[in-house]
């Protein structure tokens, strides 16, 4: 298969990018997207040129690392996988595609189809955790937890932190992803513990690092490689209430001495 | 304000949205008595209760509230969200989604030229800010009413601004459902039902007025 690509390049962070074409002959349907680029990229070092920088690490869907805005959708047109995934065969021989880096205020591009990502980092060490004290192993089922609520949070922990949803969203927000976090924990009776604070302060991470507003548009659910749903945010913004307005009070006991 | 954080701008927004979704439908009542054929004296009446009844009065106030909190804060999100992605994407989004979810700023600029316009051409005359149009009381909505829309072209604007109102309903109930945190399996179709229900109700609604108007008067 033969294709012209159109892709994003930009030297570093500062400097304006522009889209440059490209032409990629003898594709085969079955190589992955990456396996093109890395074929683009042999291209372009054995003339001398120099090679497209993107995102990738375990080529197998799970962890999260790729990225790439693809013909005006994060991570391509297939629907419920990530660009490592995606094969050549999704595309009509000889067409144009488009890749761009997510564009977003929060994840700047470092270069060419590489962003900065580390916002994700700081909203989860915000609050996306349990403190536990580490000691023996418990029991199992010690700690009941229903079905229902257990299949809820391992649906909402699928989430691998990619940001398919903050570059599908006309408004750059982050509500899918902080959705799933605090979901997947508030859900469980380990992570309910918590629950209040986290979602606080998540929210407030998430306002401080340049995020959007959400719109409800719901093009990251329809984005989302991992099938998270709307419903996360809804049960995000649940939280974000009852912490707002029937959290209790620390009290502070003053020392009388 | 500027100090909320995104949801709870967000909510407030739904909230105060959800109230004027309701007056709207206290105003199609209203609106509807106009095509009553007793010469307006059902509107008119019900006109006089509107302006002079106290309970109303104190509604009137937290109404203008209501349309304040939600346009000030739809602004504040919208430039927020713009502000969010400073360098815009060379090939425009194709995810899919609903069409007019996107344009829902879009469509409110065009609900709050009309709500201008429809202050100009009634609640202004009411106070006394504008001189009612000559051979009219600057209380007789019904006749200024009737002339309105005996104009076609104001009637059409009219329908189109309704149109507009319509689509952005049709988003914004079941998105103020979402941000209040109420979806659920169990009732979002309805809700989302309901919402499009609603918002070709309000839309048809309005426009019947100045349709018969135009066609049987």
């Amino acid at each position: 298969m033969n294709f012209t690509l159109k892709i994003w390049r930009q030297k570093n962070a500062t400097a304006k990018g522009e889209m440059v074409s490209y032409n990629v002959k003898g594709i085969s349907s079955d190589s992955s997207f990456f396996e093109m680029l890395d074929t683009l990229n042999q291209q372009l070092i054995e003339s001398g040129g120099d090679p497209v920088a993107f995102d990738h690490d375990c080529r197998e869907g799970i962890c999260g690392t790729c990225s790439l805005y693809i013909n005006g959708r994060p991570h391509g047109p297939v629907k419920g996988v990530t660009t490592c995934q995606l094969h050549m065969r999704a595309f009509k021989d000889g067409v144009t595609i488009n890749v761009e880096p997510w564009r977003a205020k929060a994840f700047p591009v470092i270069r060419d189809l590489i962003v900065d990502r580390s916002a994700f980092d700081k909203i989860i060490q915000a609050g996306g955790f349990v403190s536990v004290n580490t000691g023996g192993v418990p029991d199992a089922n010690t700690i009941p937890v229903p079905k229902e609520k257990s299949d809820a949070a391992f649906d909402a922990a699928t989430c691998i932190g990619c940001g398919a949803c903050v570059a599908a969203c006309s408004n750059a927000a982050a509500m899918l992803f902080i959705g799933a976090k605090v979901s997947h924990l508030a859900l469980l009776p380990q992570g309910r513990v918590e629950a209040a604070k986290r979602v606080e302060k998540m929210v407030a991470c998430m306002d401080e690092l340049g995020f959007g507003n959400c719109s409800n548009t719901y093009a990251c659910e329809a984005e989302c490689p991992k099938g998270i749903t709307v419903v996360n945010i809804a049960r995000m913004n649940r939280e974000f209430l009852s912490a707002k307005l029937f959290a209790e009070k620390e009290k502070i006991v003053q020392d009388s001495l | 304000m500027l100090l909320y954080s995104s949801i709870t701008k967000k909510v407030l927004m739904a909230l105060a949205g959800l109230f004027l979704v309701t007056f709207l439908c206290v105003h199609l009542g209203i609106n509807l008595m106009l095509l009553r054929d007793d010469g307006g004296r059902t509107f008119s009446a019900a006109a006089t209760f509107m302006g002079t009844n106290p309970l109303i009065k104190v509604f009137e106030i937290v109404l203008f509230a209501g349309f304040l909190l939600h346009i000030l804060f739809g602004v504040l999100v919208s430039f927020q969200n713009r502000a969010a992605r400073p360098s815009p994407y060379v090939c425009s989004n194709n995810s899919d989604t609903s069409f007019f979810s996107k344009y829902m700023f879009h469509t409110g600029i065009i609900v709050f030229l009309f709500l201008v316009l429809h202050f100009i051409d009634f609640y202004f005359i009411k106070i006394g800010l504008v001189a009612p149009p000559p051979g009219i009381e600057s209380h007789d909505f019904y006749h200024r009413t009737l002339l309105l829309f005996s104009t076609p072209w104001y009637s059409l604007l009219y329908i189109v601004c309704f149109i507009f109102l319509g689509i952005h309903l049709n988003h914004a109930i079941q998105s103020a459902i979402q941000t209040l945190g109420w979806n659920h399996s169990k009732y979002m179709g309805a809700v989302k039902f309901i919402g499009s229900a609603y918002s070709v109700f309000i839309a048809a609604g309005f426009s019947l007025v100045p349709l018969c108007i135009l066609f049987f008067k």
